[in-house]
Parts: C-alpha cells; structure tokens; sequence
C-alpha cells in the first residue's frame, strides 16, 4: 500500500509524519534540528529518499542539510551562499538603497529530473542552485539583475524569493515570486528573467499597477497546465492562463482575499484551495473560524470547507509555504498553522483532522506520496 | 592544546563533547584557533564567523579568562592562560530570543 510522508519545518525544528495510504493513523518522528527554524524541508521527485532541509537561526546564521534515508539521517552540506560579483543595492524600507545581504534560505526546490539539483530561494532575494547534491551553491544572477533590482523593497517579512515553480513541461521555464517585488520567469534555465506581474493591482505601492513591487505571497501551478497559474497575493487571488504574462483577479466570493498560501488539487487541475486571512494587519482567521476555501471553477466561485476544523476561538495563522496536497486516487490536503497543528483531509478537503497539534509554530509543509 | 567551548546547538552539529581541542601552528590568535577550529569541523564553518568577511557573527561573543574577547582584533594574541590549556576560549551565544 502507498505510504504518505509529510515533512514538516517549524520554528523549533523539523518533524516528520507518516502514515500508509489510509491517512487515519499517523506516526510523528522529529524534532530533527531542534531548537532550530526550519523555513522548509523537500523531497526529491526522482529520489523521494534524497531530502533537504534549510536550517538557520539568528545566532548560527544558515545550514542546508541533507538526508539520503528518507529523513532518518542527516548530513549537513555547503552552507556558503554568496551574491555573483558586486551584490549591489536594493530599497530599503525608507527608499534608501542598501547593500544586498543574505540572511537565510527560504525555499528549496530540488529539480524535476535530477536528485543532485536543487534550487534554492533566498532573503535577500535571489535564487541559488545546485547541481553536485549541495556540496556547492552558485547564484543564478540574471534575476537579481535583470534590471529592476535596486527598485526591490522588503516585505514586513524580509526581501526573500520564497516560491520556485518549475515547469513539469519544459524544466527550462521556471517561475519564482518575491515579497515584495512581484513574480518573474525565465524561459531558458535561469539564465534570464522577466517580470510577470501585468495585471495585478496593489493599491498599498505608489503605482498600483508598477510593473515590480507587489507583495506576491505564493504561486501553484498543476503539473499538467503549467502555462495556468493560481496566486495569492497580499490581498487578492489571481490567475494567468499564460505563464504569467497577464493576470486576472479570481478572489469572486472570497469572504477576505487576504492569505498566504494557494495550492492546487493533485488530479483536478481547475480545484484551488486558499485559507483566507482576516487582513494584513490582523493575521489570523475571520470570526475565529479557520476555514479552507475551495474552488472547483479555477476561481471566483468559492465554498467554504469546515468539517473537522476548529470553528470558534481559533486565532492561528496559515504560512505561504505551509500547504501541500498528495497524489493518491483520492487526493489529500495538508497544512499547518502558526499555533503547531497539521491538519490533514484524505478526501480533497471535505472532512479534516489534525494529524498532529502540539508543533511549534509550522512554517512549511511539503507531502510525499511514496509507492 | 588550546581548549574551546561550543554552545550547545555547535556541538550537537559538530558531533563534540563540551570541549574541543585545537592545535595552532604559529601565533595562537583568534583567527587561527578558529581557522584551524573550521579545518577540523567543517560544518562549523559560516556558523561562528561569515564566509567571506570572517566577521563574528552578531549574537556571538569570545569569551576567555572573565574577559570579552568580541572586539579585540582577530590577530590580537591569546592570553596566556589559553594558550597554555588551562583556561578554556568560549564561542557564547547571546542571551535573547524565545
């Protein structure tokens, strides 16, 4: 029978949950790093065994490890990221320019194809790769600077390159987003980049409608239809069904498009889910009702989804990085909250539990369906 | 045999105990009992100072002999006591964070 393997990073450590193809009974094993913030752990496509995990924390700076057990072991790998040539300035939160500085990665992205090729996305923003299993990282400099970098300004959560999608069609397309810059793609492998944000509106930035600055929080994509992109924008939940060239505002009954995460459905490509958040200043559900929102139309048209979650009190937080879905028959959702629960649906999200409660605050959550 | 102390989450990274020794070839500054500190445990290295400045990292101070080393320059000589292994260097991570 199918195994799930959820990876969990928290701000204390790494977790990992487990449980056969049922998806009733979990095992929890971790923490792994504890005492550590765990931005976001990921698996290999082709190795689902070859996993790595970003590490850091504010007094020991940043670790990547890597395990080649399934999460059992673990060694740490190069940790050196450094900025191509002279990094440069960006905006600061005052408009003043300030030199480029990395603090942590963000998101790592292993390739398609290839278990010894990650990507890596980083604050300040800028995305890395690897190709020798991270005994070594390079920086992928066309984006940074493709030419709109010094206008870059900082999120409230740091200038970090938290989203890498890559194209499941052709690898040599990949899209990444950036708070708060905007989302970007290049068409040939990195080498160079674009701004793809025509179409969305912010009306927090001077311009609404400049070409970078807006506070993209996360993109998803189905594997099938790379060319359909779902966003969840600072406020707002926004579609291409052009790779990003243009945009269209899908949020339609959203009761608050403000959110971080967007993911879509394993086997339905045109079902999106969302978690909506009250607002940017008041980080935590409407009402104290944590509720998922699903779309079965590819937006505007949304139903709420509650069975199993808490309905009154609940004040917890859903991160960018912190929703995945599985790829068994019947599709699985998973995420986790700022107040440690993982909350698990086997069955496209009509009826929840959570599959662990007592994690320190979970910042990502990715799911591996193991054969 | 200079003796320095790791915080608790470097040891558990380095795989040590409470202490490890280091041997210097040459003057026992800071920089060389940490370059040398680096070339025995590889995954310390851009954990106590920054890859490419050598910079101490901000929430870290050098401690040896109930004085703080933080700002003394890294090519400033050890005090005796550490160089001779009686009294140990400490990597200390600042108190703060929850």
């Amino acid at each position: 029978m199918a195994e799930v393997r959820v990876l969990v990073g928290t701000r204390k450590g790494a977790f990992i949950l487990t449980s056969d193809g049922k998806r009733e009974k979990w095992d929890v094993s971790g923490p792994f790093f504890g005492g550590w913030e765990i931005y976001h752990l990921k698996g290999s496509p082709v190795d689902p065994n070859r996993i790595y995990a970003s590490q850091s924390s504010s007094w020991f700076g940043q670790l990547i490890q890597r395990s080649n057990d399934g999460g059992k072991t673990w060694e740490p790998v190069d940790n050196k990221f450094v900025y191509d040539g002279i990094p440069g300035t960006h905006q600061w939160y005052d408009g003043t320019p300030h030199p480029w500085e990395f603090k942590r990665v963000w998101h790592l992205e292993p390739s398609l194809s290839d278990p010894d090729t990650v990507y890596a996305g980083v604050e300040d923003a800028a995305l890395f790769r690897t190709s020798d299993g991270g005994k070594s990282w390079h920086e992928l400099s066309g984006l940074r600077t493709q030419g709109t970098g010094a206008n870059w300004m900082p999120g409230a959560g740091g200038m970090c390159l938290h989203t890498i999608l890559i194209d499941a069609i052709n690898p040599q397309r990949i899209f990444i987003a950036i708070s708060a810059a905007g989302a970007f793609r290049t068409d040939d492998g990195g080498q160079t980049w674009k701004p793809i944000n025509r179409g969305l509106k912010s009306n927090h930035i001077p311009d609404p409608t400049a070409e970078v600055g807006h506070c993209v929080h996360r993109i998803a994509a189905h594997r099938s239809r790379p060319n359909v992109l779902f966003m969840q924008k600072h406020w707002d939940v926004m579609r291409s069904d052009d790779a990003g060239d243009s945009w269209h505002e899908v949020s339609g009954n959203l009761p608050t498009d403000f959110g971080f995460t967007i993911d879509v459905h394993a086997h339905e490509p045109e079902t999106v889910f969302v978690v909506p958040i009250k607002s940017d200043s008041e980080h935590y559900p409407l009402d104290g009702k944590l509720q998922v929102f699903r779309s079965r139309t590819g937006g505007n048209d949304w139903e709420p989804l509650t069975n199993g979650l808490p309905q009154r009190d609940c004040y917890v937080n859903v991160l960018r990085d912190a929703m995945a879905v599985d790829s068994l028959d019947e599709c699985g959702i998973y995420f986790g909250t700022t107040g440690g629960q993982v909350y698990a649906s086997a069955d496209s999200g009509n009826h929840w539990m959570p599959i662990v409660r007592d994690l320190p605050p979970v910042v990502a959550v990715e799911v591996q369906t193991l054969p | 045999m200079i003796r320095i102390v790791l915080p608790p989450h470097l040891r558990t990274l380095a795989k040590v105990g409470s202490e490890v020794t280091v041997e210097v070839e040459g003057p026992a500054t800071r920089n060389a009992i940490l370059d040398k500190l680096e070339a025995d445990y590889p995954m310390l290295r851009g954990t106590i100072r920054d890859h490419v400045t050598l910079k101490r990292r901000p929430f870290l101070r050098f401690f040896a002999c109930s004085e703080d080393l933080s700002f003394e320059p890294g090519e400033t000589l050890l005090p005796e006591a550490v160089v001779a292994g009686i009294e140990p260097f400490f990597v200390v991570g600042a108190v703060a964070g929850g």
